[in-house]
C-alpha cells in the first residue's frame, strides 16, 4: 500500500519535472503556487484529517515564516538556508506558543480558538509598522540563490518548490502512518478511548499542532520568494479559509487530496478572477458544493468507491 | 517509612463522592478490593455504577474522598496514567476507533505502553512485535478472523469483543468492565461469559453487569450501589438475602 502510493507519487513528480521544461512560463508558475499551497493544505491536513482538529488559524505560521524570511533578504541580505531556518523555527516557536491555548479547546471552539490567534498575527502585520512596514507589507524579496545555481527563473523555481513539496509529502506520509500517526487517527476516533489506553492525548494533539506549523512554515518560505512580497493578505483570514477548503475539497485524511485541492483552488482562482472580482462568492459555493456532494473530498470519494 | 494503608488492596475508595450541581450521583462510597478479587457491582438504572467506574478511571475528578490502586494514591492522577499504572477500562456504550481497522484498534491498544507510540518516522509495519501482540491479543479474544475490516462494520457482538481485547491489550492489573454483554444475544451473552471466566486470574476484574445470572457467575462478592450509595456489600448469597436489596433491586 505505502510503496503503490510512493511509487504513484514518483510518477506524478516525473512526469511534473519532465512537463517543466515544456509549459510557457505562465501556467509553470501557477503550478509552483499550487505546490506550495500544496504543502500549506498538507499541513493542515495533518490537523484536520488526521487529527479531526478543525484549525482556521494555519495562515498563521505560513504568514510568520513568509514576514521573516521577507525581511531577513530584503534588510539583513541573509541567504536562502539562515532564511528558510529563521522562517521555520519562527513558525514552529509560535505553533508552539499557539498551541498551548488551543489544544485545550474542543471542536467549534477549537475552530474559533485558532480563528482569533491567526487574527492576532494579522493585527500584528497591519499595525506593527515599524517591523512590518504595515499595510504596504514587504516588497522586493529577491529569489534566492541555491550554492551557486539562481533561482531566480521560473523553472529553476518550479524544480525547488516541486522538490520541497515532494520531501514534505514523503516526511507527512511516514508520519502518519508511523506508531504516531495512529495515535493521531486515534484521537480523531475517540478521545476518551485513547486517554483510557493510556494515551496523553493533549501531548499527541499539541506535537501534531507544531509539526503543522512547521510545515505551513515551509511552504511560507516558499512563497515569501515565490512572490517577492510579503502582506497582511498572507496572514488574513482568508488565507486559512483557502487552506481549509485546500483540504477538503481534495480529501482530509489522504495528503495527496489537500495538493490536488490547491491545485484545483489556486487554478479556479487564477482563472475565475480574469471575469469577476466576485471571487469570494465562487469560492463559497465551490465549498457548499464539497459539503453537500463530496463531503469526503475528490480523493476521498475516489477511495470509498475502491473499498 | 511503614506500608502506607491498602498496599495490600489492589483498589481502595474513601469516601468517594461525586456532585453534579445540586445532585449527589456517587455519594460517599467505600470500597476494598483485593488482587485477582472479581467483584459485580449491581444496582437499578441511575445508581451512579457507570459515574463510579468514571471516577475510578479518573474520566471524571472526584467531589471529595480518595482513590488508592495497589497502596498508591491516584485521586489526582490523570487517566492516561492510571492507565499506564495498570488500570484498564471498557465501555458501556462501545468507545472504539470505528474507522480503523481491527488490528489497527489492537495496536493503538498494545502501542500506548510502549516508547513506540511516539515513534514519527518508521511505518507501523516495521514494528513486528507491536504486530505480533496485538495478533495474539485478538486471537484471545476470538477476532482473529476479523483482524482487516473495517471496525465500524463489525457486528455489535464482534464490537464488544473487541472492547475487552483494547482493554486487555495493555495487560493491566485492574480491569473495570462496564457492562460487558450490554445489547448482546442471550448466545452472545454466554460467549462473552466464556471469554470473562477465562480471563487471567491474576487480574483484579470490577464488573458493572445487568445481566444476574452473569454477574454471580463470574463472580463471588457483590457490591450494591442504590442512589449514589453503597447499600450491601458482601458474598453472593448474603447480598441475595438482604432484605433491603430484595426490596429495591430485585422487586420481591
Amino acid at each position: 500500500m505505502i510503496r503503490r502510493r510512493a511509487l504513484a507519487a514518483a510518477i506524478v513528480v516525473g512526469v511534473l519535472a519532465g512537463l517543466g521544461p515544456a509549459l510557457p512560463a505562465y501556467p509553470l508558475t501557477l503550478i509552483t503556487q499550487a505546490l506550495i499551497f500544496g504543502i500549506l493544505a498538507m499541513s493542515l491536513d495533518v490537523l484536520l484529517g488526521y487529527t479531526g482538529l478543525p484549525s482556521l488559524g494555519q495562515a498563521a505560521y505560513f504568514g510568520v515564516a513568509a514576514y521573516a524570511v521577507a525581511l531577513l533578504a530584503t534588510e539583513r541580505q541573509v541567504g536562502l538556508v539562515g532564511c528558510a531556518a529563521a522562517g521555520i523555527a519562527l513558525a514552529a516557536v509560535t505553533a508552539a506558543v499557539f498551541g498551548v491555548v488551543a489544544i485545550r479547546a474542543r471542536g467549534t471552539y477549537f475552530l474559533m480558538i485558532t480563528l482569533a490567534l491567526g487574527m492576532v498575527v494579522w493585527g500584528l502585520a497591519f499595525r506593527w509598522v515599524s517591523l512590518t512596514k504595515g499595510d504596504n507589507g514587504v516588497s522586493g524579496v529577491p529569489r534566492p540563490e541555491l550554492g551557486t545555481l539562481s533561482l531566480s527563473a521560473p523553472l529553476p523555481f518550479f524544480y525547488f518548490a516541486l522538490v520541497t513539496a515532494a520531501v514534505s509529502w514523503a516526511l507527512l506520509g511516514l508520519l502518519v502512518t508511523s506508531p504516531f500517526g495512529l495515535g493521531l487517527k486515534g484521537i480523531r476516533g475517540s478521545e476518551s478511548r485513547m486517554e483510557a489506553l493510556g494515551y496523553n492525548v493533549w501531548l499527541h494533539k499539541y506535537l501534531a499542532f507544531v509539526i503543522a506549523g512547521v510545515f505551513a512554515g515551509i511552504a511560507g518560505v516558499l512563497w515569501a520568494y515565490y512572490n517577492g512580497f510579503v502582506g497582511p493578505t498572507d496572514v488574513q483570514l482568508v488565507t486559512s479559509v483557502e487552506a481549509l477548503l485546500m483540504t477538503a475539497l481534495g480529501g482530509p485524511g489522504t495528503l495527496i487530496g489537500p495538493v490536488l485541492g490547491a491545485g484545483i483552488i489556486v487554478f479556479l482562482k487564477n482563472f475565475v478572477s480574469v471575469y469577476t472580482k466576485r471571487w469570494l462568492l465562487i469560492l463559497g459555493a465551490v465549498y457548499i458544493g464539497v459539503i453537500l456532494f463530496a463531503p469526503r473530498g475528490v480523493v476521498g470519494a475516489f477511495r470509498r468507491q475502491r473499498r | 517509612m511503614s506500608t502506607p494503608v491498602g498496599a495490600d488492596l489492589a483498589l481502595r475508595l474513601v469516601g468517594v463522592t461525586k456532585d453534579f450541581g445540586g445532585l449527589r450521583a456517587v455519594d460517599r462510597v467505600a470500597l476494598e478490593v483485593r488482587p485477582g478479587e472479581r467483584r459485580a457491582l449491581i444496582g437499578p438504572n441511575g445508581a451512579g455504577k457507570t459515574t463510579l467506574f468514571n471516577l475510578i478511571s479518573g474520566s471524571l475528578p472526584v467531589s471529595a474522598g480518595s482513590i488508592t490502586l495497589f497502596g498508591r494514591d491516584v485521586t489526582n492522577t490523570s487517566a492516561h496514567r492510571r492507565a499506564a499504572q495498570g488500570l484498564a477500562r471498557t465501555f458501556q456504550v462501545t468507545n472504539l476507533f470505528p474507522d480503523l481497522t481491527v488490528l489497527e484498534n489492537a495496536l493503538l491498544a498494545i502501542q500506548a505502553h510502549t516508547a513506540s507510540r511516539f515513534a514519527m518516522l518508521r511505518p507501523m509495519g516495521v514494528f513486528a512485535e507491536l504486530q505480533a501482540r496485538a495478533r495474539a491479543t485478538l486471537e484471545s479474544v476470538g477476532l482473529a478472523g476479523v483482524t482487516d475490516a473495517v471496525v465500524r462494520n463489525l457486528s455489535h457482538g464482534e464490537q464488544r469483543q473487541l472492547e475487552i481485547a483494547l482493554a486487555l491489550a495493555g495487560r493491566p492489573r485492574v480491569l473495570l468492565l462496564d457492562e460487558p454483554t450490554a445489547g448482546l444475544s442471550p448466545a452472545e451473552s454466554r460467549l462473552m461469559a466464556g471469554l470473562l471466566g477465562r480471563l487471567d486470574p491474576a487480574i483484579t476484574v470490577l464488573m458493572i453487569e445487568h445481566d444476574m445470572d452473569i454477574a454471580l457467575e463470574l463472580s463471588a462478592r457483590v457490591t450494591v450501589l442504590h442512589y449514589g450509595c453503597v447499600i450491601a456489600d458482601g458474598s453472593r448469597d448474603e447480598v441475595k438475602a438482604d432484605p433491603q436489596v430484595r426490596e429495591i433491586y430485585l422487586g420481591a
